[in-house]
């Protein structure tokens, strides 16, 4: 079996694969923490559905590169459903599911109707699910996730102890003069980058399993905020790697074949700290 | 000129108005108890004295030189801060995170400020542990101690001992008395009359009839008087 892997390795697109698949799962596991405590896991699955429309009409606008649209598209979308979250009119779940079924129904229409492509339903299942674009990217697709990927974990690094500070309590930052407006701004935008990014490795429904199970199972493992942080990073990366490798082997298709190995993860630490958790107290 | 003064303030959401017409001052060193029943309006003043809120109407002027990043503040525990995975000593910190502006990491002073804190608050031995399984009189410590990273001037409390039993209420209040000895200005938020009576030096009661004056003067006045009488009939609320 690691013959194989071996072998398959000599091929550039399994690395760039690998490559980008790693990237992503780092950048993706940081503000999951953030997320799951500031109660917005949803946050990230509704911004995929609003990427996948944006990656419909960029398909149906024959826009070569889809990025230049989705991305701005996407964070748009963060900075509203952020906005919103904190306006009582519409509540911010009820706003996410709002934005994100309507994105999702729209894009589907579009392709549906003006779509060129003679395999429509494989197209859309494999901007769903991810299924193999992840092992088609071109060397100009795997350095725009390179940028990308190191311009979040920079900001990540930089901000950290701001996240955490707005995380923790958003209204003392605010009373004691932190601009929290301005990094709740920021978390937006860069949830949005992450989430365009992961669309190319487990496609736009089972982007938000990659941002919050790392952070979940760190969670029951860990109790300060730095380790909770580290680990859900080492799992992430982890996980993606087993994910890519099996699927690989195995060849079934690697978005969800990363998400089930994240939910194994997620499994084992669970068990792991109930188990910890009734001997050490 | 005093530290804080209010002028005219009225509060409230779009079309309720809670509070019309309020007029207070605090002056460095003072001790203020906000008084008043549930829903009237003790948090929206705690909250527009913070600037997290804006007021209908009226204005608050901040003297003496006290700037927006010098402000302590003890809000009332949320639902996220229960399942929080964060050391002690990650959230005495971050109370210094208004003075660091874009800088991104704490410097060696701040991490002092925090240790000298968490050290006064008496929570040193538990700087390492994490803060959901603390009791709820360690948590208020551990929020004391953030908060007094932000100040060496003022703190505003949101009712300290919500949920606390009798003897760590009482140590809590000892704790902040002892800070308003060190010269820390004080304005509280509570229920608690008798707690009120004995520690602070000035009373604001809002609600249905508002006063402001000293502890004196208060027991002596209708809105005292009557809530006295009340906190008899039902008990400590």
């Amino acid at each position: 079996m690691i013959e194989k892997l071996i072998m398959y390795l000599q091929y550039p697109f399994v690395r760039y694969a690998l490559i980008v698949g790693v990237l992503i799962a780092l950048c993706s596991s940081l503000l999951g923490v953030t997320l799951v405590l500031k109660r917005f896991s949803f946050i990230g699955d509704g911004l995929s559905h609003v990427a996948f429309g944006a990656m419909a009409l960029a398909a149906v606008l024959n826009i070569t590169n889809d990025m230049l649209l989705i991305l701005p598209v996407t964070i748009a979308g963060a900075v509203i459903l952020l906005r919103t979250g904190q306006n009582a009119k519409i509540k911010g779940d009820a706003a996410v599911a709002m934005v994100s079924v309507a994105s999702l129904a729209f894009g589907y229409l579009i392709m549906n109707v003006f779509s060129t492509s003679s395999n429509l339903s494989g197209d859309v299942c494999s901007t769903l699910f991810g299924s193999t674009s992840i092992l088609t990217l071109t060397k100009k697709e795997v350095l725009i996730c390179m940028i990308l990927s190191v311009l979040v974990v920079v900001f990540f690094v930089l901000f950290y102890n701001k996240i955490f500070a707005v995380t923790f309590d958003e209204n003392f930052s605010k009373a004691t003069g932190v601009r929290t407006e301005a990094y709740n701004l920021m978390i937006a935008v860069v949830i949005a980058v992450i989430i365009v990014l992961a669309m190319n490795l487990v496609g736009s429904l089972l982007i938000s399993a990659l941002v919050i199970f790392p952070a979940l199972s760190a969670m029951r493992l860990f109790k300060n905020f730095k380790s909770v942080t580290i680990c859900s990073a080492i799992l992430s990366v982890v996980c993606a790697l087993v994910g890519i490798a099996v699927s690989i082997v195995a060849g079934t298709p690697v978005g969800s074949t990363i998400v089930g190995i994240d939910t194994l993860a997620f499994g084992m630490c669970w068990l792991l700290g109930t188990i910890r958790g009734g001997i050490v107290k | 000129m005093a530290l804080i003064t209010v002028r005219d303030l009225s509060l409230g959401y779009e079309n309720r108005i809670i509070i019309e017409k309020l007029n207070f001052t605090v002056n460095a060193g003072d001790y203020l108890c906000i008084m008043g029943e549930n829903g009237s309006g003790k948090s929206t003043l705690i909250k527009t004295l913070l600037n997290l809120k804006s007021p209908l109407a009226g204005e608050i002027l901040i003297g003496e030189g006290l700037m927006k990043n010098e402000i302590g503040y003890l809000p009332q525990q949320t639902v996220v801060q229960r399942d929080f995975p964060a050391s002690v000593k990650e959230i005495v910190v971050s109370g210094c995170q208004s003075q660091c502006g874009l800088r991104p990491f704490y410097n060696k002073k701040e991490r002092e400020i925090a240790q000298k804190n968490m050290e006064r608050m008496g929570i040193l031995k538990l700087q390492n542990r994490c803060y959901r399984e603390l009791s709820g009189g360690q948590q208020q410590r551990v929020l004391l101690a953030r908060a007094l990273c932000a100040t060496r001037k003022i703190l505003l409390l949101d009712e300290p001992v919500s949920g606390l039993d009798p003897k760590v209420t009482a140590e809590m209040y000892s704790l902040i008395a002892g800070l308003n000895d060190e010269g820390i200005t004080v304005i509280m938020i509570s229920h608690d009359l008798s707690a009120a009576l004995q520690y602070a030096d000035h009373i604001l009661h809002i609600g249905a009839s508002v006063f402001f004056g000293t502890r004196k003067e208060y027991i002596k006045s209708e809105a005292g008087k009557s809530f006295l009488l009340q906190q008899k009939a039902g008990g400590n609320i």
